[in-house]
């Protein structure tokens, strides 16, 4: 279970909350057990959902990177329509739409959802748990610039910081730019330089 | 005047950047989330409007998976798949149950 | 209150505080934006909530407000910019 910070002032003490975390546990149990016994999941469909989710990782987004860097047919596609592009991964967004966008000279974008914590799951897999907590989803849209330097990423003034507050439907996707040295090497190659974070927007691809 | 969840823009600390890997619990939790919805037992806003109304203290105390779990309980009890006395019922039973393996 | 904005038109995100399952963040309520994508109909994620179908659809807006009109005190890049997704009901056109 996650650590997390609260405000203890007007709080219960802490006893009182392992006995809230104890009880949230065992109901989600008991919740399992009771869809079982009803025939509305079954202990097979909840396996596959779970292999599901561990299918997709950070690598099923950076392979899409590296191609749009390789491909720029592929590029354009992806950019005009990145649910349908992805189809050429055997990739779907299930009920949201995809949206990629493009880091350039002038703009570099960062994805936020400071409502809950909607992100592309279909194409990075998991968000990381900094993404759904409260610090990265209050601060993003507040100073982003302050964000990004405790990620060790320091954007020019002049360029436009672009934060993407994911508030309906729409799932985004940084596509951040091909760094320079990178040149021979192949879209494999490419994609290994491409982390989770950079497609979240808080880092930018280093050459090897 | 803001929802527990409504947090663009207000203050908070230095953003914890330590991984967290699901644990087996979170990760049927997530799946019974994926499973409802594409069975169409409830919608992804009834889920968010369910955690929204947690209140402050519940939001801040529960972890991401519990309000999640919580939810789930709360928006199908509303929609009468399941009824607070079997939820009960259940939580008691799996309760003495892990009691009686741990022994 | 709704019409169809095409990209470029000035909005203003109403100014209101309504109880139940809202998708407009309160930080953008009563700030001011311009329109840069008409993202298309979707059903209203604020009845979806409470169990009915969402129609009618809702034209979904994407909005970039600039930095500087969000926070009287922004202290990152003259050009920063917030984008969101913003339902037709929730602007105005300035």
């Amino acid at each position: 279970m996650l650590a997390h910070g609260h405000d203890h002032d007007d709080h219960a003490p802490v006893e009182e909350d392992a006995k809230v975390h104890s009880y949230y546990w065992l109901l989600g149990i008991a919740v399992k057990e009771l869809l079982i016994e009803k025939g509305i999941v079954t202990p097979d469909e909840i396996r596959r959902a779970i292999e599901f989710r561990d299918s997709i990782t950070p690598a099923t987004g950076a392979a899409i990177v590296a191609r749009a860097w390789t491909d720029s047919a592929f590029k354009q596609r992806l950019l005009t329509d990145g649910s349908e592009a992805i189809g050429e991964f055997g990739l779907n967004m299930g009920g949201t739409h995809l949206v990629v966008v493009e880091n350039t000279p002038d703009v570099h974008n960062m994805i936020v959802c400071t409502l809950c914590s909607c992100y592309p799951r279909n194409v990075l897999g998991l968000p990381p748990a900094w993404y759904k907590n409260r610090e990265y989803r209050a601060r993003a849209v507040r100073e982003p610039r302050r964000v990004l330097a405790e990620f060790g990423l320091e954007v020019p003034e002049e360029v436009e910081v672009r934060v993407h507050d994911s508030t309906a439907d729409m799932r985004y996707l940084v596509l951040p730019m091909r760094p320079a040295g990178t040149e021979k090497l192949d879209a494999s190659e490419l994609a290994e330089i491409v982390t989770r974070d950079c497609m979240i927007g808080v880092a930018v691809p280093k050459a090897p | 005047m803001r929802g527990p969840h409504d947090v663009g823009g207000l203050s908070a600390g230095p953003v914890d950047q330590t991984p967290h890997d699901q644990d087996h619990w979170e990760k049927e939790i997530d799946a019974l989330n994926q499973l409802l919805a594409q069975k169409g037992y409830r919608k992804t806003d009834e889920n968010r409007r369910a955690i929204e109304n947690l209140g402050h203290d519940a939001y801040n105390t529960l972890t991401y998976y519990e309000r999640w779990a919580g939810a789930l309980a709360r928006v199908l009890i509303d929609k009468g798949v399941l009824t607070q006395d079997e939820v009960d019922a259940k939580v008691a039973a799996v309760r003495a149950r892990l009691a009686r393996d741990a022994a | 209150m709704g019409g169809d904005f095409s990209p470029g038109t000035r909005v203003r995100v109403r100014e209101d505080f309504p109880l139940g399952h809202i998708r407009t963040p309160v930080y953008m309520r009563g700030k001011e934006g311009v329109v840069t994508r008409r993202l298309g109909r979707f059903p209203n994620p604020e009845t979806l909530a409470i169990g009915r179908d969402g129609l009618p659809r809702k034209v979904l807006y994407e909005v970039r407000f600039r930095q500087a009109d969000l926070w009287p005190d922004y202290a990152g890049g003259p050009a920063d910019t917030v984008d969101a997704d913003i339902y037709e009901h929730w602007l105005e056109q300035i």
